[in-house]
């Protein structure tokens, strides 16, 4: 069983999911973020939190996959300061909505005055919702946008128990695992992070609060990362219980916090959950019939 | 411990039901959240709980099977005409009542209390507030959010609005009925948990409905044999020649279902094709074979 705590489904077909799903993937997450151009106003922006809440949570679920998501005004999109105005005006009560794992992805694009005052208020939002947190870090000028990140989460007095670094490389592990914080790595195919370089740092570094991602998107990206990743780890000897924390433990224990995930929600699901939203699971095909009663009328 | 005026003695009512069933359910724990949420509604000085407490309802009370005793339903029946809780759970049946709890005898506010919820809802509560609209007041004025789940591609959210909800049969125009029922169909879901299915036939779905089927047949793909229920009264001369090479060809359920569309249909052509299958139409004669065998 594998967890891929960072996909953006909204941009990817069903192939990927039904490819996804044969490969062991058994919950996704997807942190709500920029859609490849910016929005213009607040409805669409609404629409699109509604959307990762919605359609695509059903549709992950008709694969058999369980799909989670995090709220959240992206980076980029915060410097436009009327739109990230009425944006932060419709977070909390998306936030609270049933499925949401965390306020994510925050954090820098460009470091800008309006980025770092968005920023802010919604690691505030986090901690009053009392939900994780999961961090992106920014392409350009990544070393330090990482530290400054990490500073103003601690000064926000989010704990970082509960904050997941995104985008980690050998450059910033260091010092996320030193301060606390769960360091996350995306694997990509030309960016980013390999699966090989990955193996190298859970060699050296070990498995605790490290954790593989796709981060797949609209860009060339590969939905099955985590779970290839995970073959090339055991091709070179790392151990099953140290793959399972990298590639699913690790994500549930940090994200389960929200309580808005578990284990059971795949492995024994809510008989409601299992009659509307998650079907054509191997739980079904193990045998248990979800339970409609017959109608009286 | 709360300064609300009975809003119409329906849905009060109705909020007793919800309340009777969910305290024999909850723990008192979560019991406590919901009555305490109700009464903050009902005061209606924080507009923003309505949605809140809606959003949160599953992390609070759990969404296990409500599950209700027969005698239960019959209640609900009694308290509502046709409600069928069927397949509901506690956290739906929570939602209703939260909903329920916002209705000030201001049937307008009411109506817009209710747009602003269903603006951002997610999956699990639009199913919810679906099931729930026959509970609801102003009728009329949610029609719409009926309308727009018939729509949805997806099939629980549909399924919340035409499965064992007496809402479309009581509010739906002919034209939004007949969508409801073709879709059903369309998307593969099953036309027997509708209400009202039999009494709301007419001949213009009458007419989709057999063209629905020729195009599935030129296309080589199969008819669902609960497609007959809603044609026979309506079926003409060409209708009747292809429900009668059904009952001489098919096998099965696909005879039993064109004899049973035949037996509806006033015509003579239709009585000397159901003739031809003695057994069958004394089946249907003393009441062996009905609508309610075909699936």
């Amino acid at each position: 069983m594998f967890i891929d705590p960072h996909a953006h489904m909204i941009s990817r077909t069903t192939d990927d999911y039904e490819a996804m799903a044969k490969a062991g993937v058994v919950a996704v997450i997807e942190p709500a973020f920029w859609i490849g151009q910016a929005r213009t106003n607040a409805g669409s922006y609404a629409d699109y939190l509604s959307h990762i809440l919605g359609f695509e949570r059903f549709r992950a679920g008709q694969f058999g996959v369980r799909h989670y998501c995090c709220i959240g005004l992206n980076s980029k999109e915060a410097n436009n300061e009327p739109l990230a105005e009425a944006v932060m005006e419709i977070l909390p009560g998306f936030a609270t909505k049933e499925g949401v794992v965390a306020i994510g992805e925050i954090g820098y694009d460009e470091q800008t005055a309006l980025e770092d005052k968005y920023f802010r208020l919604q690691l505030d939002l986090a901690r009053d919702l009392d939900l994780p947190v999961m961090i992106h870090t920014p392409h350009r000028d990544k070393k330090r946008g990482a530290s400054r990140s990490m500073d103003v989460i601690i000064e926000h007095k989010v704990d970082p128990s509960r904050v997941v670094i995104d985008h980690v490389n050998e450059e910033t592990i260091q010092e996320v695992r030193d301060r606390g914080f769960w360091a996350a790595f995306s694997i990509y195919p030309h960016s980013k992070m390999t699966a090989e370089r990955m193996v190298a740092l859970v060699k050296t570094f070990g498995p605790e609060r490290l954790i593989v991602d796709s981060a797949c998107d609209w860009g060339v990206s590969d939905p099955l990362s985590v779970p290839k990743t995970a073959k090339l780890m055991a091709e070179h000897g790392l151990s099953e219980d140290a793959i399972r924390k990298v590639t699913y433990a690790n994500a549930l224990a940090v994200y389960g916090q929200s309580g808005q995930m578990a284990e059971a929600d795949w492995l024994a699901p809510a008989a409601i959950d299992q009659r509307t939203l998650y079907q054509g699971n191997t739980v079904l095909r193990g045998g248990q019939v979800p339970r409609v009663d017959q109608s009286e009328s | 411990m709360t300064n609300a005026k009975p809003a119409s003695p329906q849905t009060e009512t109705a909020k007793s039901l919800l309340l009777g069933w969910l305290s024999a359910r909850l723990s008192p724990e979560a019991f406590g959240w919901l009555e305490q949420q109700v009464a903050v509604i009902s005061c209606g000085e924080r507009a923003q709980q309505l949605g809140i407490a809606v959003g949160l309802a599953p992390r609070k009370v759990g969404k296990a099977d409500l599950d209700l005793t027969p005698s239960e339903r019959e209640d609900g029946r009694r308290a509502r005409k046709d409600l069928d809780t069927t397949g509901w759970s506690v956290d739906q049946a929570a939602r209703s009542l939260l909903v329920l709890a916002s209705f000030k005898g201001d049937e307008a506010a009411f109506a817009s209390g209710l747009d602003r919820i269903f603006v951002s809802a997610e999956i699990g509560e639009q199913i919810a507030l679906l099931r729930g609209l026959p509970l609801f007041p102003a009728a009329k004025r949610v029609v719409p959010h009926a309308v727009e789940g018939v729509r949805s591609a997806m099939q629980p959210i549909f399924e919340a609005v035409a499965h064992r909800n007496p809402f479309p049969r009581e509010e739906f125009s002919e034209a939004q009925w007949n969508q409801m029922v073709v879709k059903t169909l369309f998307i593969g879901s099953t036309l027997a948990p509708i209400q009202g299915l039999d009494e709301r036939r007419n001949p213009e779905l009458a007419l989709m409905l057999f063209d629905y089927a020729r195009e599935r047949r030129a296309a080589g793909r199969p008819v669902s044999h609960e497609l007959w229920r809603c044609v026979g009264p309506f079926a003409g001369a060409r209708e009747v020649g292809e429900l009668a090479n059904m009952l001489a060809n098919g096998v099965g359920m696909e005879a039993k279902a064109a004899a049973l569309a035949l037996s509806e249909c006033p015509l003579p052509e239709a009585r000397s094709a159901l003739a031809a299958t003695p057994a069958l139409s004394a089946a249907i004669g003393n009441g062996h074979l009905t609508w309610n065998d075909i699936v």
